[in-house]
């Protein structure tokens, strides 16, 4: 077991590894000279000289590449040019409020997807069994970014129940949540449907069945716990789709995260910031990825059995 | 019934694709006597902010959204599959190598990917197809490379190799044809991908710049409007949905029949 984490550690800290060089070498990717990129065409060459002297562009690349990383083990990732503060507390500010926008949608999905997953799956090919996969592929299909709107303009502007936008009040976290809560609710109950299908063809099911326990038992016990560990990995990859779409929903309903910093740095070609944000949301994927290895270990006998 | 249904959506795309070729300036002129015109019996779709009509301006999202997603779906499939079958036949090390590439490819979210890819490269239909097949070429290494580790022992390809065959030929004609039909519902879904993404990338501000139209900008732009002309965000919005959601069931179908288990289950 010790063995398996230590691999799992360093597998993360590697590809978080690459991910920071990639994030680095991104500024030089810039066509052309960054510094005259982000200043615009006004700028006076004395302002280019102490914009590239702060950013440390002057130095050789590898020197600067030394610096960002042992900036980065300090948890330093350079200075905001438009906020002129660090980057680090910049992001302490927002992360927070991503993080409550994900639980809350990963709540809203779980909430959603098992009891439609199930219902379809148990009454696969009648009614229940279109209707939900049919919702599910509606809500697959439909962005956020145009749901977002479509629940303002229903939820806030017509009936009046929840904020349009900002996080100021107590109920506004609810419709962004919904946004992004249901694309993968939708993606969720289809799997958990699947792959309760294929479980409840095997022998194991007939032979409870047949010991006589009582439905609930059956498909609650030996059935979807089962069925879970491919729905487990699901949901570990699919957080990285929501914390992409957490940029767009977070852009719709001016929720102050850390897709909205990332987007209005980007127009504001605050470039520092633009790493601070990939860098993190690309970590944080990448450990939740890590954890969701580690609870399909944990979940899976077979896997437990063998480490 | 749906299945007519998707391909006639489909259908109209192409055609709405076709037809913004015959549009030209037209639906980009500024009437400021029409701002913000509901739909009415002369302007279908009635007119945005700046009086330009909604339909015409739907039409040439269509357009944009065609020739990313075909972009997008041909440049990563090409390159994807040419990836993931040399890396298998192959094998060793290249094969190795390239396995750890595409893990770091899929370690990184793929839209946040795109994102920051739009964002250095700067606004521009070119750039977003590129980013996106940056992203998009990962899936289809993966699938082709999964397949082509169970059919490298086959016994067709076993006697071309002891007859010689040069490997270039052995990879495109007896490897690549039999991958073709799970890489086609692949990239039916990849095509779907591409649609949301382009939007969404437009949606941000990183896609297709103004005065060019894109469902993502126009939804964008509605938005400012919700109160007075919900149909800004409700035309393009309808559009983009009817659009991935028939994409996404025609790739159902299609993996439906090639699921061969399934199949016979239910004969």
């Amino acid at each position: 077991m010790i063995v398996y984490l230590l691999r799992l550690l360093g597998s993360v800290i590697f590809v978080s590894w690459i991910v920071g060089t990639l994030v680095f070498f991104l500024i030089h990717l810039v066509p052309g000279d960054p510094v005259a990129v982000m200043l615009g065409d006004w700028a006076s060459p004395a302002d280019e000289a102490a914009l590239r002297n702060q950013l440390g562009l002057n130095q050789p690349i590898w020197i600067q590449y030394w610096h960002y990383l042992v900036g980065l083990s300090r948890f330093d990732l350079g200075e905001s040019l438009f906020f002129q503060q660090p980057v680090t507390s910049l992001i302490g500010e927002r992360f927070p409020m991503t993080l409550q926008l994900a639980l809350m949608a990963l709540l809203i999905a779980v909430l959603l997807a098992f009891p439609l997953g199930i219902w379809a799956a148990l009454r696969a090919g009648k009614w229940p069994d279109h209707l939900s996969m049919t919702v599910s592929l509606i809500g697959v299909s439909v962005p956020n970014f145009w749901l977002g709107p479509m629940l303002i303009l229903l939820f806030s502007l017509s009936l009046g129940w929840f904020p349009v936008s900002g996080a100021d009040q107590s109920l506004s976290w609810v419709l962004p949540a919904v946004t992004l809560g249901t694309a993968l609710a939708a993606i969720l109950a289809r799997m958990l449907r699947a792959s309760l299908l294929e479980v409840l063809h095997e022998d194991y099911i007939r032979t409870a069945k047949a010991k006589g326990l009582s439905n609930s038992w059956v498909y609650g016990r030996h059935a979807l716990s089962n069925a879970l560990l491919p729905v487990v990995t699901i949901l570990g990859l699919q957080l990285g789709t929501l914390l992409g779409g957490a940029v767009i929903t977070e852009v719709v309903f001016d929720w102050p995260g850390l897709g909205q910093l990332l987007v209005e740095s980007i127009q504001r070609r605050d470039y520092p910031v633009v790493q601070g944000c990939i860098l993190i949301i690309s970590i944080a994927y990448i450990t939740v990825n890590g954890l969701t290895e580690l609870v399909y270990a944990w979940l899976d006998p077979r896997i437990r059995v063998a480490n | 019934m749906l299945r007519y249904l998707s391909y006639t959506i489909v259908f109209a795309w192409l055609l709405m694709g076709l037809a913004g070729f015959w549009i030209g300036d037209h639906a980009d002129e500024v009437v400021l006597s029409q701002l913000l015109m509901s739909p009415n019996s002369q302007v279908l779709l009635g007119s945005d902010e700046l009086g330009r009509p909604v339909l015409e301006r739907v039409v040439l999202g269509a357009q944009t959204s065609l020739f990313v997603a075909v972009g997008v779906v041909f440049f990563s499939s090409i390159i994807g599959t040419t990836i993931g079958v040399y890396s298998a036949y192959m094998g060793g090390w290249t094969d190795r190598v390239i396995t750890k590439i595409i893990d770091v490819f899929l370690a990184f979210p793929g839209l946040l990917l795109a994102i920051a890819l739009a964002a250095i490269l700067g606004p521009g239909i070119e750039n977003v197809v590129f980013a996106l097949v940056v992203v998009g070429w990962v899936g289809y290494a993966r699938l082709a490379r999964a397949q082509t580790l169970s059919l490298r022992s086959r016994e067709h390809v076993l006697a071309a190799r002891a007859l010689a065959v040069p490997t270039w030929l052995i990879l495109f004609r007896h490897l690549v044809p039999l991958l073709l039909a799970p890489l086609g519902v692949e990239a039916t879904f990849g095509i779907a991908g591409a649609v949301i993404s382009e939007a969404g990338l437009s949606f941000l501000g990183l896609g297709v710049q103004p005065p060019d139209a894109s469902w993502g900008s126009m939804i964008k732009e509605g938005t400012r409007y919700l109160l007075v002309a919900p149909h800004l965000v409700l035309a393009p919005g309808i559009a983009l949905m009817l659009v991935v959601l028939a994409v996404n069931l025609i790739g159902d179908q299609w993996r439906d029949y090639l699921d061969v288990k399934a199949r016979h289950n239910r004969n």
